[in-house]
């Protein structure tokens, strides 16, 4: 395992530290969706996933 | 009657605030994103290594988390903006001259692509005004399964679990464009530095993504 791979993990993990307390913030803070609050997320994601399939076809 | 003329009056100045945010926001954006692809190209015609590119970027994220909380709410918070947009183009060099090695029209694509994904979502969530704030805690925990399983990945190195790890960072960044518009919108986001930044770092990751994607499914790989 050369440099670069283990700057990158002790990066990453270094990351997880830092972004843990947000995370655990977030979920406390957040208030709850309910399905149709989601649903307004997963009807642009389904595009976003149709119009990525559509590039994977392009290159 | 004297209430409800200061209730207008009060809703009046939410609205000029919220639209001087977004305005100020994406101009910043659109200004540091030209920035960050000259720095880009600079990488690419340096023949940035892999290395220097990795001390870039840990340079612009420490940038990130240490300096700009403190200088956002201040004109500093510009220039700081701009280094730690520099570092990340000069960082994304080596992985540019990667991708242009392979097959060229993965990077335009991929730039183009991600250009289309992110005016289309921050158009979705300008025009439907939904408030995307209950998807705090999704996002914050998808972005530490992803950062978990890349690190995982770094041992393991399962190029299935490196697909399925850009795909997540996809999915997760447009969720973070829709909340981080929905948070300008509804008076969460003031600071217009900080949302910037936001969605500099998410536009950032959604591109690298796309490349990855795009050249493993290419023909010419």
């Amino acid at each position: 395992m050369d440099w670069i791979a283990i700057t990158s993990a002790i990066f990453l993990g270094a990351m997880m530290v830092f972004i843990f307390p947000r995370m655990r913030e977030a979920v406390k803070n957040s208030p709850k969706g309910n399905m149709q609050d989601w649903m307004g997320y997963i009807i642009p994601l389904v595009a976003v996933i149709g119009f990525i399939i559509l590039l994977i076809n392009m290159v | 009657m004297n209430d409800h003329n200061i209730s207008i009056s009060r809703s009046q100045e939410s609205i000029l605030a919220t639209n001087k945010v977004l305005k100020n926001t994406y101009l910043l954006l659109s200004m540091t994103l030209i920035f960050s692809g000259i720095l880009a190209a600079v990488g690419m015609s340096m023949n940035l290594g892999h290395g220097a590119a990795l001390v870039a970027s840990i340079a612009a994220i420490a940038l990130m988390w240490f300096v700009l909380p403190r200088t956002a709410n201040s004109s500093t918070g510009i220039p700081v903006l701009f280094a730690i947009t520099g570092l990340f183009g000069l960082g994304l060099g080596p992985v540019l001259n990667h991708y242009m090695a392979i097959n060229p029209s993965i990077v335009s694509t991929a730039l183009g692509g991600t250009g289309v994904i992110f005016l289309g979502l921050s158009g979705y969530a300008l025009t439907t005004r939904k408030d995307f704030s209950f998807m705090g805690g999704f996002l914050m925990v998808g972005m530490l399964v992803v950062i978990g399983a890349s690190l995982l990945n770094i041992f393991l190195q399962i190029p299935v679990l490196s697909l399925v790890s850009s795909a997540a960072v996809i999915m997760l960044m447009s969720g973070f464009i829709l909340y981080e518009t929905s948070s300008m919108i509804h008076n969460g986001e003031t600071n217009y530095i900080m949302a910037a930044a936001s969605l500099f770092l998410s536009i950032l990751n959604m591109f690298q993504a796309l490349l990855h994607i795009l050249g493993a499914f290419s023909n010419n790989d």
